[in-house]
């Protein structure tokens, strides 16, 4: 198209093929392990848990580097920032309800 | 978005051209900052959701549970549809970015109809899911399965028909720095719903059968 490039925000980093099928690549990966791990019973019930949720939380981290270029956000990094604050949250009501409900487990 | 431009039109008139261009990237900037706010409170809303499913993973009141009713290929199905329209989206992007108006359309597609089968598939283990009796009424855990995986469905289905809009829009109007902008934004949803299908799939699915 016509030379829009030309103003595009230099900040708005796209990364390239590259990054986009290393971490294409990358996710597969850690979605097939844990799926393997389960639907064979490789480990015990809790390294399994363990191992699972490590494996979705290298997910999450795959998709922000490289499919939301989170790491070339121009400074002051804001959304970075609000990211942060939201999985602060995020954490705090998860872990929390997990926590104050396992006093209250029926029999 | 028409208002975006009258908007910045108030604000210089003629002869700034670099300035109101500077003025615009600023602007849309602002939006996409605008748009991690609401990406955050989404997080926000499916952690209450997931707290409220682990807290009743055991709920099933006596009725079926989770590894008696689920069907794991579906569900491995959808989640390589999903995780290949995550990657499509940003290739979109990439074609965006090379200036590739053609590309940039036909790759937004290709992940819309990944996001239709994705939505197939699930609608599909919904309703054989409702003929064997479960239903979102069975037990708390049903309630909260069907909230949850529901919520996410919705995402993917709003995102579906913002994809095909955009993609009109595109065809019309070609690559803009406004239509650039509702690119990105809605690449990063719809890595976003990938993210958050990842958590379904680990806490809810694989959870559910081990």
């Amino acid at each position: 198209m016509e030379n829009h490039n030309s103003h595009s925000p230099s900040h708005d980093s796209h990364g390239s093929m590259k990054s986009y099928v290393i971490g294409f690549v990358l996710s597969i990966i850690l979605t097939i392990i844990p799926i393997a791990i389960v639907m064979n019973d490789m480990l015990s019930k809790q390294l399994t848990i363990i191992v699972i949720l490590i494996m979705a939380g290298l997910q999450f981290v795959v998709q922000l580097f490289f499919f939301m270029h989170l790491k070339d956000e121009a400074k002051p990094r804001y959304n970075t920032m609000a990211l942060v604050f939201g999985l602060i949250i995020l954490l705090t009501v998860v872990a929390g309800s997990i926590w104050i409900m396992s006093y209250n487990v029926v029999g | 978005m028409a208002q975006a431009v009258t908007g910045h039109d108030k604000h210089g008139h003629g002869g700034h051209g670099h300035h109101d261009e500077h003025h615009e990237h600023e602007h849309e900037s602002l939006k996409t900052f605008g748009f991690w706010m609401f990406l955050i409170t989404d997080i926000i809303l499916f952690g209450t959701l997931f707290a409220t499913f682990i807290v009743l993973r055991f709920s099933t009141d006596g009725g079926p549970t989770a590894a008696e009713m689920f069907k794991m290929p579906g569900v491995i199905a959808e989640t390589f549809i999903l995780l290949t329209s995550s990657f499509t989206s940003g290739i979109a992007v990439l074609q965006m970015h090379r200036g590739n108006k053609k590309g940039l359309i036909g790759w937004l597609a290709v992940t819309a109809v990944l996001g239709l089968a994705f939505i197939y598939l699930e609608v599909s283990e919904f309703i054989e899911l409702v003929h064997e009796g479960v239903t979102i009424g069975t037990s708390a855990y049903w309630s909260a399965f069907f909230t949850l995986v529901g919520t996410h469905g919705l995402h993917v289905s709003v995102g579906i028909v913002w994809m095909t809009a955009l993609i009109i829009q595109l065809a019309r109007r070609g690559i803009t720095p406004v239509t650039q902008r509702k690119v990105n934004i809605i690449s990063l949803y719809w890595h976003f719903l990938d993210v958050v299908w990842i958590f379904v799939l680990t806490i809810v699915y694989l959870m559910g059968v081990m």
